[in-house]
């Protein structure tokens, strides 16, 4: 009973939190974009010609979004339709923020989703070479991979790519995003810097996972090296690499700007690009709102499911 | 009656330390690049005698040479020129990024650990919200609502990393007052304030230390991003990211222009880390 209250506890307060974080990312770009901007509309008119541009067409354009409301009341109106999940239109294709941001998701989806599994696999793979390799050598260079790969700026690896995969061989398309082969350079790019972190954590907690009791007892028992790695090392050392969930995630969006861009393809990453540079305020918001709460979600799940996955947190639910 | 955590590495003789360093031609290397980096960006006349701005349209995309060490651009304008003075613009803001996430973000992570109560709470949520939005993506709205500049950019690649960096203070903070000296501080009748500032500091500002050597190498990758987005100088200004940009429209015909400024900019962020990362290991031991 006593358990059961505290587990109770321990949801309401991390779906608490995650709902504050959606919440505060909703009202910080209000604050940021609605807010300190002296006149919000000005932003839509191109700084040079402001000034030849007579005040009464710049009233009326504010006048037409709202901003000649009290804040408060713009910001409750906005809060109220944000809850439906309505950020308003667009103020360069008028269309509605959430139907502009959900034409654009599937593509990102794709890519990002793609590139997460490649950046994984990268990535047990450096861990794996790093554990059970004998040579000093191969393990120092298979080491130094990972912070290789988040040193080197996404868009000179996706112009590298570029450049050898597209233009010299000729194996792949430059740009777009037709069929499933265009989907492959932009893949490859993304996954290489997302791929570090997860690297550098899984080499620190396989080689923390062999060091441990239950690893010499396997081999006392007659259990090989590459049995011991595949059974028991593998499974518990993945575990922590989920507590860099949020990290990888905020990674492949950040990551998938500069690729959409590079590559020339559609998704959320071009689409905020397009936005900020219109100065689109209300896609803008709707676009950061959605990507914190997709964080929130995530860390959410994580802190949710990870107690199950590790029995020894099951105890300390409590402080957690 | 101060028992202090002095850092091994500072208490070894200067002779040994410079030993052990020709054992680790990486991170020698590591050095040497940055020191040029560094020299490019303050007195980038020594370095070449080309100018960043002018250039020989009749010479326009020559491939690198003697002459050229990385060739030149549409403008015929020498690109290893425009790469070294593009040092100084990419380099000041980087560094005044690195300053503004390690100055706020160290203070406010101190007042959270020290203070603790409601204040931490209210701060740690506060830090929440601002790792919840994907750095780059932060500070693209806050470079749209300053306005584009170099400036700017290193103002939002700054304001984007002080939750991170108040984080790990924070942790470091709760960490050390926990620590028996503090308490035989407080014991010995020291003030909160003294306490503070005399233990608490000196003995959690490594790990903070460590994360602004890893940050610089982020932050440079940050503000050349941005260049590339074209949020950052206007086109005739040398910038490493906006370098990179300028080539990309001509990568199949003339790949250098756009490849060379990048392997640059590229090598440095190695360098970087693999600095932060010595430094990092030498704190452990």
């Amino acid at each position: 009973m006593e358990e059961q209250r505290e587990v109770t506890r321990y949801l309401a307060l991390k779906v608490g939190r995650a709902l504050f974080v959606v919440w505060a990312a909703f009202t910080l770009t209000f604050v940021l974009l609605f807010v300190l901007p002296a006149n919000p509309a000005d932003l839509l008119f191109d700084p040079a010609e402001i000034n030849s541009i007579p005040p009464e067409v710049r009233e009326q354009v504010a006048e037409s979004y709202g901003f000649d409301k009290p804040v408060f009341l713009q910001y409750f109106n906005r809060l109220g339709h944000a809850l439906t999940g309505d950020f308003g239109n667009s103020v360069q294709s008028g269309r509605a923020v959430t139907e502009t941001i959900l034409d654009a998701l599937p593509s990102t989806l794709v890519l990002a989703s793609g590139a997460l599994v490649l950046a994984l696999l990268i990535a047990f793979v450096i861990a794996l070479v790093t554990t059970s390799t004998r040579r000093p050598w191969v393990r120092n260079l298979v080491e130094a991979l990972p912070s290789g790969a988040v040193s080197v700026p996404v868009f000179l690896s996706g112009i590298l790519m570029l450049q050898i995969f597209s233009f010299r061989l000729g194996w792949f398309p430059a740009f777009g995003d037709s069929g499933a082969r265009s989907v492959v350079l932009p893949l490859i790019t993304l996954a290489v810097p997302v791929s570090g972190p997860i690297a550098q954590l899984l080499v620190r907690s396989f080689a923390t996972e062999f060091r441990s009791g239950y690893v010499t007892t396997s081999y006392a028992k007659g259990a090989t090296r590459n049995g011991i790695i595949i059974r028991d090392v593998f499974r518990n050392a993945s575990l922590p690499a989920l507590t860099i969930a949020g990290i990888t995630f905020g990674n492949l969006i950040a990551g998938s700007v500069i690729t959409e861009t590079v590559f020339a393809r559609k998704g959320i990453g071009r689409l905020t690009q397009a936005a900020i540079n219109t100065l689109d305020v209300p896609l803008v918001q709707g676009i950061v709102v959605l990507v914190a709460a997709s964080f929130a979600l995530i860390n959410l799940i994580v802190d949710l499911i990870y107690p199950l996955l590790d029995p020894r947190l099951r105890a300390t639910l409590a402080v957690a | 009656m101060t028992v202090q955590l002095a850092a091994p590495a500072l208490g070894r003789p200067l002779v040994k330390r410079l030993g052990e360093l020709t054992r680790q031609p990486i991170l020698v290397a590591s050095w040497i690049v940055v020191l040029v980096v560094i020299g490019w960006a303050v007195a980038p006349g020594l370095f070449t005698s080309y100018s960043p701005f002018d250039g020989d349209t009749s010479a326009s995309f020559a491939p690198p040479s003697a002459e050229h060490w990385f060739g030149t651009d549409r403008l015929g304008r020498d690109l290893f020129a425009r790469s070294v003075y593009g040092a100084h613009t990419t380099l000041t803001a980087t560094l005044l990024a690195v300053l503004i996430a390690f100055g706020i973000g160290t203070v406010v992570g101190l007042v959270a650990g020290f203070v603790g109560g409601i204040v931490d709470t209210a701060v740690m949520r506060v830090v929440d919200v601002f790792l919840a939005i994907p750095s780059l993506l932060l500070a693209m709205v806050v470079v749209s609502v300053l306005g584009y500049s170099t400036q700017n950019i290193a103002l939002a690649v700054g304001i984007s990393s002080i939750a991170s960096f108040a984080r790990v203070m924070r942790a470091q903070v709760l960490a050390v007052v926990t620590q028996d000296y503090v308490k035989a501080a407080y014991g010995l009748g020291v003030g909160r304030l003294g306490v503070m500032l005399r233990h608490v500091v000196p003995n959690s500002l490594s790990s903070v230390i460590a994360l602004a050597a890893l940050e610089v190498g982020t932050a440079v990758l940050a503000v050349a991003s941005l260049g590339f987005l074209g949020y950052g100088a206007p086109p005739p200004q040398p910038e490493w990211g906006l370098l990179v940009a300028e080539g990309r429209d001509y990568v199949a015909v003339h790949p250098w222009a756009s490849i060379l400024p990048g392997v640059a900019l590229a090598i440095v962020v190695i360098a970087t880390h693999r600095i932060s990362t010595s430094y990092r290991k030498e704190h452990r031991r």
